[in-house]
């Protein structure tokens, strides 16, 4: 007992030796997993906010989207950080009826999910691409589309509210039947859809030239390519597509609130903003921000987009993947 | 001895079972049950994960038969690589085992229960090996010679003389199986698809995705009653059907031409069952754009994927962490597994309590201990929840089973009048315990530190529901890289699935090494 006793107190020790009184102020940043925690031209941007305001920020990473927002509706009002960072707007009614944030949040960047299409195989079919969603249950795309699980991907959920978007409360399940009947495939995860199963991604075994992406993902076939390229091998049915936009702002409970507001100002601002594109593949909000080559000649933003209010999308959420599943799954 | 389970004990306290009865008693109450119980979809979830579970410890038990004979009582050449070869899958994270099935197989097989199946008995074929070759190679060679000289058959001998003495083991090994089938995550989520969830999956998606932390939490009390029942109910068999065990064994090399033409059959089906993932994996982090390249290795240390971009991924900075976590995590679980192997060893009746007691956090949804420890350790002295060491102690809690199972089967073999003996002749008390005793544990200990290691390096579960504030650990860096766009981290993420691979395979050499010497 001695022995545990001792050791606790060191723990409580230690942990209280953590507590930083003075000094420079430190902010801890809570962002998703796919955010950098360092090495990228996003967190040089960040180094010079410290250079020039003398607050230091933490990343800390808290899972996907879907985790990071459930965490910090768990511990609302004593939260991990003081900013959070990429709650979407799939997520948003979710993370304002927790009160997780101090005033609202703003919107940091957004990007579409989209169908990709595989161009070297409609090139070699002699057929053309689809448009629009409505393409999607002609004959001449049986069997060639593969998208995700709503219930456990992002761009899964997006895709089918999209649907929702374009044929109402009354006509989507109708659609998801057709679909469903032309041979649509149903994967649980984007890389499993887009590696395993999509035939337009380089490197990839799959062999269906249709895939639930997103709109930056050919300027990344292009990026990450090795060795280089000058075209992309995908391109995107800018009809299909559905916006997505993410949030920032400062967690209620944090211990440093004008820092917090000041890093969000930041977040905002064009030093931020600019390296959007080439870190995270999506859009920064300002229009003035200038956009990469890369970005201009591949990335597919759609003029109109489907969009959905972030309350109907909380207050139907389960109901809709409920009866998805029912639908398509069974 | 009752001073040394204080440790275990109060370790299992604080980091497991506060955490949880925390969110337990935050959220659990008689309206959240009703509807989650009252969930249309529930029973459906029920049926497919026990009996996919059922089904997979069957089959892993009656395919793992034949590996674990042929190397526990035979020596050949390249044996302790068959037996690294066949525990490194064990230790692999589900989702690089997920992609290299997803390969290998056909396209009708995706997402079917069928693929589930097949890659848990492909995970669990190391614990048929581990645990019942173990006690296959202290069973004594004159017991079955004497059986045949008194004209028993091969099947008789098998029923009557060799199953007895393998039951424990093999109620041990169906125990874990079932467990790790029962409660798998992401081999399902891979290969089972969208229409297969089991209980952990559907658990994680109401916490993580539909923000329904109440449905989860009840779940996860649901989950836990089904397996503290079979935990307490194997570990009831394990101890009724122990058999004492005098006499020699030894491995011998195969002898007759018949025995040779097994053996080698046996292994080579093995070998290449247990490699062809693993081929799979390493192939892909050569293949570039549809030819060979060594791009994605030679970037590897670089995180800058080209001039101006990076993904923030630092894969060999992952290693560096890895390792850091999994040397803390094997500290941890050989403290706590040793306190807790020896004073069950001394504490007979109370021991089996403590040993269920340490089973449980195997059997509980990561998720649910993740989100229990948020929320518990957020106000000093206890504000814990940035800490990086949370982690390798999430680590910890998993291996430390393993260790203890390691070391009580021995502790229980010492004869009681040894010790006695030693102090008769004038030893002192402290002075016989660690003569007769605690040295002879250093073989075993060894292996079990070799397995806490190994899981830490795997481990992902837990992982990925505990804040992280530091560079991430290897299998969530890998998960990170085959979840991009673009060809060059898809490939560097096998590459890094190959180094951890590799690393995992070293450390089980080089246990075996140490048996080996010592023995």
């Amino acid at each position: 007992m001695k022995l545990a006793a001792v050791i606790l107190l060191l723990m409580g020790v230690v942990a209280c030796g953590d507590d930083n009184d003075g000094g420079p102020v430190a902010i801890t940043l809570v962002a998703y997993d796919s955010f950098p925690k360092d090495g990228t031209p996003l967190n040089e941007a960040l180094q010079t906010f410290t250079d020039d305001t003398g607050i230091s920020v933490d990343i800390v990473t808290a899972g996907d989207t879907g985790t990071m927002v459930s965490k910090a509706v768990l511990t609302a009002g004593n939260p991990e950080g003081d900013v959070m960072w990429g709650v979407d707007n799939t997520f948003l009614s979710a993370a304002t009826d927790g009160q997780i944030f101090d005033g609202n949040p703003s919107p940091v960047n957004f990007g579409d999910v989209c169908v990709n299409y595989d161009i070297a195989w409609f090139t070699d079919e002699g057929i053309e691409p689809p448009d629009t969603l409505e393409d999607l249950l002609r004959p001449e795309y049986r069997d060639l589309l593969v998208v995700e699980n709503p219930s456990t991907s992002s761009p899964g959920l997006a895709f089918l509210l999209a649907t929702i978007d374009e044929f109402g409360d009354d006509g989507w399940q109708q659609y998801w039947t057709e679909l469903r009947a032309n041979g649509v495939e149903v994967v649980d995860s984007w890389d499993s859809a887009y590696y395993e199963r999509f035939s337009g991604a380089a490197g990839s075994a799959g062999d269906r030239p249709l895939v639930v992406s997103y709109g930056s993902s050919p300027p990344a076939e292009v990026v990450f390519a090795d060795p280089p390229v000058d075209t992309a091998p995908t391109s995107v049915a800018d009809q299909t597509c559905f916006r997505q936009e993410e949030y920032a702002g400062v967690l209620r409970g944090s211990k440093h609130p004008d820092e917090a507001r000041q890093l969000v100002q930041f977040l905002l601002s064009e030093p931020f903003q600019r390296e959007m594109p080439l870190t995270l593949f999506v859009y920064p909000v300002s229009d003035n921000v200038p956009l990469p080559d890369v970005f201009t000649k591949y990335a597919v933003i759609s003029n109109n987009p489907h969009t959905m209010d972030p309350d109907r999308i909380a207050a139907n959420r389960q109901q809709w993947q409920d009866q998805w599943n029912e639908i398509v799954l069974r | 001895m009752p001073a040394l389970a204080a440790l275990p004990v109060i370790a299992l306290a604080l980091f497991y079972a506060w955490p949880l009865v925390t969110l337990f008693a935050r959220v659990v109450g008689p309206a959240s049950v009703a509807d989650t119980l009252r969930a249309p979809g529930l029973p459906r979830v029920l049926w497919f994960t026990l009996w996919q579970a059922l089904v997979s410890t069957a089959l892993t038990l009656v395919l793992g038969f034949a590996p674990a004979y042929v190397l526990a009582r035979y020596h050949f050449p390249g044996r302790r690589a068959v037996l690294a070869i066949a525990t490194v899958p064990f230790m692999l994270p589900t989702v690089v085992v997920g992609a290299a099935f997803l390969a290998l197989l056909p396209r009708s097989w995706h997402g079917t229960a069928g693929a589930v199946i097949v890659a848990h008995v492909f995970f669990n074929i190391a614990v048929m090996v581990r645990l019942v070759g173990a006690m296959w190679a202290v069973l004594p060679t004159d017991l079955t010679a004497a059986a045949r000289t008194l004209g028993a058959s091969p099947t008789k001998v098998l029923r009557h003389v060799v199953l007895p003495v393998l039951r424990p083991a093999l109620w041990a090994a169906a125990s874990v199986v079932f467990l790790f089938t029962f409660t798998s995550f992401g081999v399902v989520k891979l290969l089972g698809g969208a229409a297969h969830p089991t209980l952990e999956v559907e658990i994680a998606r109401r916490a993580t995705q539909l923000g329904d932390i109440d449905g989860a939490a009840v779940l996860s009390v649901l989950q836990l009653l089904v397996l503290a029942v079979v935990i307490w109910w194997s570990a009831r068999w394990q101890r009724r059907a122990r058999v004492a065990l005098h006499g020699d064994a030894a491995t011998r090399r195969p002898r007759s031409a018949a025995q040779r033409r097994g053996v080698t059959a046996v292994v080579a089906v093995t070998a290449v069952a247990m490699l062809a993932p693993v081929v799979v994996l390493v192939t892909r982090s050569f293949r570039l754009g549809g030819v060979w390249s060594l791009a994605a290795w030679r970037t590897l240390g670089d995180d800058e994927v080209r001039p101006g971009v990076s993904l923030g991924i630092d894969p060999l900075g992952s290693l560096a962490t890895s390792l850091r976590y999994a040397v803390a995590a094997t500290a941890i679980s050989v403290v706590l597994g040793g306190a807790a192997a020896l004073a069950i060893g001394a504490a007979r009746r109370h021991g089996r309590l403590l040993d269920v007691g340490l089973m449980l956090p195997l059997g509980t949804s990561a998720v649910t201990i993740g989100l229990g420890m948020l929320i518990t350790f957020d106000r000093p002295p206890f504000d814990w929840r940035a800490s990086w060491w949370l982690v390798p102690l999430g680590h910890a809690l998993v291996a430390t089973p393993f260790v203890v199972r390691s070391l009580v089967p021995v502790l229980r073999s010492f004869p009681a009048d040894q010790r006695a003996a030693a102090i008769t002749l004038g030893a002192s008390p402290l002075r016989a315990w660690w003569e007769v005793e605690v040295r002879r544990l250093a073989r075993p200990l060894a292996a079990g530190a070799g397995f806490a290691a190994a899981i830490s390096l795997g481990e992902f579960g837990a992982t990925t529901f505990l804040t992280r504030a530091g560079t991430e650990s290897m299998p969530i860096a890998i998960d990170r890289l085959l979840g991009r766009a673009g060809e060059v981290p898809r490939a560097q993420g096998f590459a890094m699935a190959t180094v951890l691979m590799v690393v995992t395979a070293v450390i089980i050499m080089a246990t075996e090494a140490v048996h080996a010497r010592r023995s």
